[in-house]
């Protein structure tokens, strides 16, 4: 008992964390740049997709047959899903912001259209089955399969987390939160709004890419109903209780948000009939929109609040004047070719 | 190529238009793209199908009028949808839209809150009537040829009559009154507006009203030529914007020449790919607008 519901507990959280990564993705482009994505979906289902396809075996009248390393499949699904993001920012960052936001959508419909319908490639409704998943060689020993699992994710997570962590704290971090407060200020700096937001977006997607792919090969089948317009919404809802603008608040909220559906899903199957069951899956989507809209109204920044990062310089010469302005003409001297 | 398409085109375009009217208008005054509004059309479409049911319980059913393949249950039950409709739309400005302009909540967290209530509005009627669809008739309806090969049905021509008739009532309204002339003044410049005596409050309540009606309406259309589901308003959706945006943020005649556009453009895609790519083409014909001109046909520079 105690085994099984540890095996439970390690499948909940690998679930949870890949949404972590959705979030963190999302982070880029909402907490941090401003931009508003809504087919989160569609960049998820390219990276699980073509991770999905680069490592299954061959099968009839479907494009595959590669067999790569799960691996190739996670950079192939980060570099699609950068593609997409890349020339759907390129196409709508130049026009108003709201643009991106309708834009983004169309995106995620036409990605279902794709999947449901370009047979040869996506295997249509059915999806694609037999994604080969991590230490599979353990897939009998439930628990020790989980633990790995849990731990791949883990692994996943944590470095997301931390290459974003630094990202925020660099040059190019607060470049992008300057554009996001005042862009008529950066501009006046000499940095390139749109640029610097294509870059973030493609960034993001990327991420979201690398989500979908993780989850593709932890779950090991993949369909399009996998990618409705529900995932889009729950990241949301789980950036915006977590807190956005804030890296742990998109990885607390993701688990947070991921636990509450869990169980109001599991209250619902205690509560309603069978036959009843799968109208009552709807109750829990108004519950969600609901929980998200009172969010917005009562504490827009969640849960953490962006934590204000500044230059460890600036800092440092907040500090002591002297010693700071030393370094910095130190370091000049030393970048100066 | 078959001539059929421009029938089918006209008809699927005439219930975007109607749709897009309202998202341009809640686009241009309120000033955010509303991702709700296709819940009017679907929660219309479902008020409607309540109201006629219920009248014909009362009254033991009604006949077909004429041609038509429903009877004057129909009509009225959808005269009082459109006002129940249009009473949803000023609960939820008043319950969460309003309340965020008064926070001076940035136009995105506006957006991302009409995302959250479109999900909440949808899966409430999903829960109510579940996800099978719903017809309001089951009559069978004979095309009627129309010369040089087109062939439409009743219905059909009705909803096209019906169509332009709301259209000429709108451009009237918006040129013509008092009150359209505040709504183009307050989409100019809402403080500006303002302070020349126009109640703001007031141009607001009527968008919502105007735009939830036509919502309505396109939903009872939808209904009648194709089904009624949950996701009747989610799926136009897109299309909806694809309108707004290629006839111009803000311009009544642009969302219905934007409508009939898509609408031809969907039934061209229905025609050449098949009917499953049919969503494709508004997403093909927003790309290409917002390539060429980002502000529409009939809009000016932002």
């Amino acid at each position: 008992m105690t085994l099984q519901l540890l095996a439970y507990g390690a499948f909940f959280l690998t679930m949870a964390l890949t949404y972590a990564v959705i979030c963190l993705g999302l982070n880029v482009q909402w907490g941090q740049t401003g931009l508003f994505n809504v087919g989160i979906a569609a960049f998820v289902a390219v990276g699980a997709y073509t991770s999905a396809i680069l490592t299954t075996p061959e099968t009839a009248d479907r494009l595959g047959g590669f067999s790569m390393p799960i691996l190739v499949g996670w950079v192939g699904g980060i570099l699609a899903a950068a593609m997409v993001a890349f020339a759907i920012g390129w196409l709508t960052i130049r026009l108003r912001a709201d643009y991106l936001a309708i834009t983004t959508f169309g995106v995620a419909v036409t990605m279902q259209l794709v999947m449901l319908n370009l047979e040869p490639v996506t295997g249509g409704p059915f999806g694609i089955g037999f994604v080969p998943r991590p230490f599979a060689a353990w897939q009998g020993n439930s628990l020790l399969f989980s633990l790995a699992n849990l731990a791949v994710l883990i692994v996943v997570t944590l470095a997301v987390y931390l290459f974003l962590e630094r990202l925020v704290r660099s040059p190019w971090g607060r470049v992008l939160r300057a554009v996001r407060e005042d862009e008529v200020a950066a501009q006046a700096l000499g940095k390139s709004p749109k640029w610097l937001r294509i870059q973030a977006f493609t960034l993001g997607g990327a991420i979201m890419g690398l989500a979908g792919a993780v989850q593709a090969h932890f779950i090991g089948f993949i369909a399009p109903e996998n990618y409705l317009p529900m995932l889009t919404f729950q990241a949301w809802a789980m950036l915006i209780v977590g807190g956005s603008g804030n890296n742990r608040g998109a990885v607390l909220g993701a688990v947070l948000v991921w636990a509450i559906w869990a169980a109001s899903g599991s209250a619902i199957g205690a509560v309603f009939s069978d036959g009843s069951q799968a109208r009552a899956a709807s109750l829990q989507i108004v519950l969600i929109g609901v929980v998200l809209c009172i969010i917005l109204l009562v504490r827009p920044q969640g849960i953490l609040k962006e934590v204000r990062t500044v230059s460890r310089y600036g800092l440092a010469a907040r500090r002591e004047p002297g010693r700071a302005a030393e370094e910095t003409k130190k370091k000049e001297a030393l970048e100066r070719p | 190529m078959n001539p059929q398409v421009l029938v089918d085109g006209l008809i699927a375009g005439s219930m975007i238009g109607l749709g897009a009217v309202g998202v341009t208008l809640t686009y241009s005054i309120l000033r955010f793209p509303n991702f709700a509004h296709g819940e009017f059309i679907a929660w219309g479409a479902y008020l409607t199908l309540v109201l006629s049911a219920a009248i014909g319980a009362v009254v033991g059913g009604t006949q077909p009028i004429g041609p038509f393949s429903f009877g004057w249950s129909i009509p009225i039950a959808g005269l009082a949808g459109m006002v129940l409709t249009a009473l949803l739309a000023l609960i939820l400005d008043w319950l969460l839209f309003q309340r965020l302009r008064r926070q001076k909540a940035v136009m995105i967290i506006i957006v991302m809150a009409s995302f959250g209530a479109s999900m909440a509005l949808r899966s409430a009627l999903e829960f109510i009537f579940t996800s099978n669809p719903a017809y309001f008739t089951r009559e069978l309806q004979i095309t009627i040829p129309l010369g040089s090969g087109l062939r439409a049905t009743p219905d059909q021509l009705l909803a096209l009559g019906v169509t332009a008739v709301v259209v000429a009532g709108l451009f009237y309204l918006m040129n013509r009154t008092p009150l359209g002339r505040s709504m183009r003044a307050v989409s100019e410049n809402p403080s500006l507006a303002g302070v020349t005596g126009v109640d703001v409050g007031r141009v607001i309540r009527y968008v919502w009203i105007i735009g939830a009606a036509l919502a309505c309406g396109a939903g009872i259309i939808a209904g009648l030529l194709v089904q009624i589901r949950p996701y009747m308003g989610f799926d136009l959706l897109l299309p909806l914007f694809a309108a707004a945006i290629l006839g111009g943020i803000g311009s009544v005649p642009g969302a219905i020449v934007g409508g009939l556009t898509v609408g031809l453009g969907e039934a061209l895609a229905v025609q050449l790919l098949g009917a499953q790519w049919r969503a494709g083409a508004a997403f093909i014909l927003l790309i290409v607008i917002l390539l060429v001109r980002p502000t529409g046909i009939f809009g000016r520079r932002a």
